[in-house]
């Protein structure tokens, strides 16, 4: 069993432990929080050997630099920050091994917005409420409760070594067959402009048919107040009918898209409320949320609608590749 | 009213039980949660019931749209013979005024009432907690006395501690947690709403009925350090 802590040296802009989230308390107001970018989350966890839905870190915008104190794999998904290894370029979307003393630093964005680090082993920090998901607003979760700042010190969970990839080993039940890399096209490309799908929301009929054109034909962009909670954009108003901007308080669901009274659009991310009051015009499909999750201020958005149906096929054949089941 | 069944997205699946806020409507939301929690169905990986809907959230992975629609028709087909058992009521204990509560002399003015009389109605009913939401912890609570109705404040307070009671348009509430907020604060209870380090994390559950009593600083003290100590035994008794 190898043990490995790592000290973070400089922290980034926002760094924190996120896993898939953390579900079953909805009901008392709990955001979920998690991996804004759950497919890159799980994509770390499997080229390091690791159950999908272990916590990793999430950079934002600019990376950590890290210290290992012990040997272990990393994989480096979503976000290229142009990772380093004690100077020396590192590939991302594989498995790269470090030894004690190594450090891994970033040069700087090249694509995307959020990178996740996976670490062979996982994070070992407590779980709070069946999860290791940093909730900033609350303080819980993660490591303190709060985003890595420099000196601090984060236990790696253990690991036996990997096996070659694709092979399953005898013994250990922590040895499992990892994943080597995902078959070209299946990781998004991260552009300045995406075409993201959505399925109509329960509130579709609160807007006008010229608010509905105007949310379907026409560009938003992704404005600076958008953070782990939503994508605020700012584009064409979209129009609600008179007197239909609020709701009774209802639930929020990943990627519900709201209209409040100004007609500027939020697509609701991983640290979501858990209920809101306004018309829910729309939602985007959990496969596109990737796409979004990458996006940076100033990126353009154009909406397109989708079925349930085929949202689900296309989320399936994901997990199929992914998984290979 | 029939009950409508609303995709929202491809991993969410809203049952929608009335148009209004009512404890009827709400009840059949409260129900259908229950008969669902029993079903157990496999995929469903989470719940939010409000006012007037159940929202159902699944890992579309495990369990495909169609199926989960059959299943919840089936599990709903008729919510009145769902029973649900007896609501409890919580007894808060509230330190009203001062420093506790700076807007309970506001409250009187607005309402031509004397402080004492804001506190006996505010102490007089219980109030049926519809759902949370809003922050960790946070009740949306109905059945406050409209002789105690206050607005808002216009410039809201930055920072509100945990604990605080409050009041906003026919409203009350109780804070979670220190965040900002423009309710007229009336008092502050020495319980935690929500603690993450103990079973159960959240005071209160939908459904759950609210019973404000006063207390003097002294007994606020005693709560506290017993709150703090996680000695509180906190008072439930079934809903008469």
């Amino acid at each position: 069993m190898t043990m490995a802590t790592v000290i973070v040296h400089t922290a980034g802009l926002l760094t924190t432990v996120q896993d898939r989230g953390r579900y079953g308390y909805q009901r008392f107001g709990m955001p979920v929080s998690g991996a804004m970018d759950v497919f890159s989350l799980e994509f770390a966890n499997l080229l390091v050997g690791n159950d999908p839905g272990d916590a990793c870190l999430e950079a934002t915008i600019s990376g950590p630099e890290l210290e290992f104190t012990g040997a272990t794999w990393i994989a480096i998904t979503g976000a290229d920050m142009d990772p380093h290894l004690n100077g020396q370029g590192i590939p991302i979307n594989t498995a790269v091994d470090v030894r004690p003393g190594d450090r891994l630093g970033f040069r700087g964005l090249r694509s995307g917005c959020r990178a996740y680090i996976a670490f062979a082993g996982g994070i070992a920090v407590p779980p709070v409420m069946g999860s290791r998901s940093t909730y900033l607003r609350a303080g819980i979760g993660g490591f303190q409760g709060r985003a890595l700042i420099p000196g601090d010190e984060l236990p790696l969970g253990g690991f036996e070594p990997l096996s070659p990839p694709g092979q399953f080993s005898t013994g250990s039940a922590k040895r499992k067959p990892r994943l080597e890399k995902l078959p070209d096209g299946l990781i998004p490309e991260y552009k300045h402009e995406q075409t993201i799908r959505i399925i109509s929301g329960p509130e579709a009929h609160y807007f006008e048919i010229a608010g509905l054109r105007s949310f379907l034909s026409t560009e938003y962009t992704v404005t600076a107040q958008s953070d782990r909670m939503g994508y605020r954009f700012s584009g064409e108003r979209i129009k609600h009918k008179e007197g239909m901007t609020n709701i009774i308080s209802a639930g929020i669901s990943l990627g519900t898209v709201q209209v409040p009274g100004d007609g500027q659009p939020i697509i609701l991310m991983a640290d979501r409320q858990t209920s809101g009051g306004y018309a829910r015009i729309a939602n985007v499909i959990i496969t596109d949320l990737t796409l979004l999750a990458q996006m940076t201020p100033g990126g353009v958005v154009r909406l397109i609608e989708t079925t349930i149906d085929k949202a689900q096929e296309l989320y399936l054949n994901g997990c199929k590749v992914m998984y290979g089941v | 009213m029939e009950l409508k069944y609303i995709p929202s997205g491809d991993s969410a699946f809203i049952i929608k039980a009335g148009d209004v806020i009512s404890e009827e409507v709400n009840l059949v939301v409260r129900k259908l949660l229950a008969r669902l929690e029993e079903e157990n169905i496999p995929g469903v990986i989470d719940f939010i019931p409000s006012y007037n809907e159940l929202m159902v959230c699944y890992d579309p992975a495990k369990i495909g749209y169609r199926r989960l629609l059959e299943t919840l028709r089936a599990c709903a087909a008729d919510p009145a013979a769902i029973l649900l058992p007896v609501p409890m009521v919580v007894h808060v204990p509230v330190l009203y005024g001062g420093e506790a509560g700076p807007d309970l002399h506001h409250v009187a003015e607005h309402n031509r009432l004397a402080a004492r009389d804001v506190i006996t109605i505010h102490t007089s009913a219980d109030c049926l907690v519809y759902m949370l939401g809003f922050t960790p912890g946070f009740c949306y609570l109905g059945g406050m006395d409209k002789r105690i109705a206050t607005p808002r404040q216009e410039t809201p307070r930055l920072k509100i501690p945990a604990g605080s009671v409050g009041i906003a348009g026919e409203q009350t509430g109780i804070y979670p947690m220190e965040s900002p907020g423009g309710w007229q604060l009336i008092g502050r209870t020495p319980l935690r709403l929500f603690n993450p380090d103990s079973k159960p994390e959240f005071l209160f559950t939908a459904g759950d009925y609210i019973r404000f009593y006063s207390v003097d600083k002294d007994e606020y003290e005693r709560i506290a350090a017993a709150v703090a100590e996680g000695t509180y035994q906190v008072i439930r008794t079934p809903k008469e």
